[in-house]
């Protein structure tokens, strides 16, 4: 479903990506783990047509970037941890806009399936901006949802929100993948990532350098993997042994 | 073709409506500008102890220094409201040429420049009683309007990535907005000291060649603008 081929992507001098090879199957859960500026984001941007490659090969459900950047994104589904939302509209006109600009047919009956998925559906008409955080992002999910897209994107979705609406949005993020999605999500939140994601890849330095199946690993053991992953990609890196941009 | 012209059309106007209807909840934009605009032409109107005659000499120059003074602060806030929570990325994904939200945005914008030059128009003519009612003065405005829009909204878009977004888009706006602000002010004057209309033609002219030019050009390269 996603193939990328040595991305690099550079800021001025900077290096971001540095050759990152990555593949996605139809219905995988990919959490992408990594520190600080590892370029988690950088990469979800290059995925989502919103930032263009130095070099490198994207493609995603058959079509490539940037060629074929429209027909992409009417797949893609995206959740940063911005809500992507205004706040002087109420849901249902925030969801009304984004069906309009992505030509949804039966919009009525596609607007009310989704804040019921979303668990919005008796604040339709309030504004967004009267919302709490954990609302806030389960409606950017709906927003995300809304043309039922085949590749789900989520940029560390679980940023600023409690406990309690971590929990919310992810029973919302379950039933998302349990719809066949495919689905690619950043996080910091190990243990939150090893409930949902059926893989996980390291990101460090601009490289995938781990990568482990859930059915390979117990749940307990992340943290240690992502550990021993980083360690070995930097002592990699001091030996020389990292690929040069 | 003609599905593709109905949806960039069905994209352009949801961006427009969007617009409108969160600046009727908000009113923030509209009344910043509003209160500028009138408060600029009532210092001008103390400041300038005028007769008939030298009024009539800087009406155009007045009114177009506050249109542009007020466009600025619209243009200003109406590509931040679509910064500041993510709402341009949300665009962006869209799956539709992205020229149309340039042309959403730029008619949202206009939209609101020719209100507030509807309120402000009669108020002027009452503080310094002169008849700007005249069907060829609203042409130069809507053209004016329309030319300062076309290239204002392009560099919102660009000045808005930066961190010194309010700061930069007046240094990058009046240089290249200086041949609309001429012709405008040229054939407004023009118009209300009652010049021959051979005279004022030349200037509607420059200014119909410049809205065709930098829509055209925004059209060109508002994509290569929002994106990384």
């Amino acid at each position: 479903m996603i193939t990328v081929k040595k991305l690099v992507k550079r800021f001025g001098p900077k290096v971001v990506l540095r050759g990152l090879d990555f593949q996605v199957d139809s219905g995988e859960f990919v959490a992408l783990l990594g520190p600080n500026g590892a370029g988690k984001t950088t990469f979800l941007r290059i995925l989502a047509s919103l930032s263009r490659p130095a070099m490198g090969e994207v493609q995603i459900a058959g079509f490539h970037l940037p060629n074929q950047a429209a027909a992409v994104r009417r797949r893609l589904g995206v959740v940063s941890h911005m809500p992507l939302l205004y706040g002087d509209l109420t849901a249902d006109e925030n969801l009304r806009f984004y069906g309009r600009m992505y030509g949804i047919p039966e919009m009525e009956n596609r607007i009310s399936e989704v804040l019921e998925m979303v668990g919005l559906a008796p604040r339709r008409r309030d504004l967004v901006r009267t919302f709490s955080r954990g609302m806030q992002q389960r409606l950017a999910i709906g927003r995300a949802v809304l043309h039922d897209p085949e590749v789900m994107l989520f940029d560390e979705p679980h940023t600023g929100l409690d406990q309690d609406a971590c929990e919310m949005l992810d029973t919302v993020l379950r039933e998302v993948a349990a719809r066949g999605r495919t689905v690619v999500m950043t996080s910091h939140d190990l243990a939150r990532t090893a409930d949902l994601a059926s893989r996980f890849d390291v990101l460090s330095k601009g490289k995938i350098v781990a990568s482990v199946k859930r059915e390979q690993m117990n749940p307990d053991q992340i943290l240690s993997f992502y550990k021993n992953a980083l360690e070995q990609a930097s002592t990699i890196a001091k030996n020389g042994a990292g690929v040069k941009p | 073709m003609i599905l593709q012209w109905r949806n960039f059309l069905r994209a352009t106007f949801a961006i427009v409506r969007k617009d409108l209807a969160a600046e009727w909840r908000s009113r923030e934009l509209f009344s910043s500008m509003l209160v500028f605009s009138l408060l600029v032409i009532l210092i001008f109107n103390f400041a300038l102890e005028l007769d008939a005659e030298a009024r009539s000499n800087v009406t155009a120059g007045v009114l177009w220094v506050t249109f542009a003074f007020a466009g600025t602060l619209g243009l200003n806030r109406s590509m931040a409201v679509e910064k500041d929570r993510g709402c341009l990325d949300g665009l962006l994904l869209a799956p539709v040429d992205r020229s149309t939200i340039y042309f959403g945005k730029a008619i949202s914008n206009l939209i609101f420049m020719l209100v507030v030059e509807v309120i402000v128009l009669p108020v002027y003519s009452v503080l310094y009683n002169t008849n700007l009612f005249q069907p060829g003065l609203l042409l130069v405005i809507l053209l004016g309007s329309i030319g300062y829009v076309a290239v204002g909204t392009l560099l919102s878009a660009m000045a808005v990535q930066t961190r010194t977004r309010d700061v930069l888009l007046p240094i990058l706006l009046f240089p290249l907005a200086v041949p609309v602000l001429i012709a405008a002010v040229k054939a407004s004057g023009g118009f209300l000291q009652g010049a021959e209309f051979s005279e004022i033609l030349t200037w509607i002219n420059l200014l119909v060649v410049y809205d065709v030019i930098f829509i055209a050009i925004s059209f060109m390269f508002f994509d290569y603008i929002v994106e990384e």
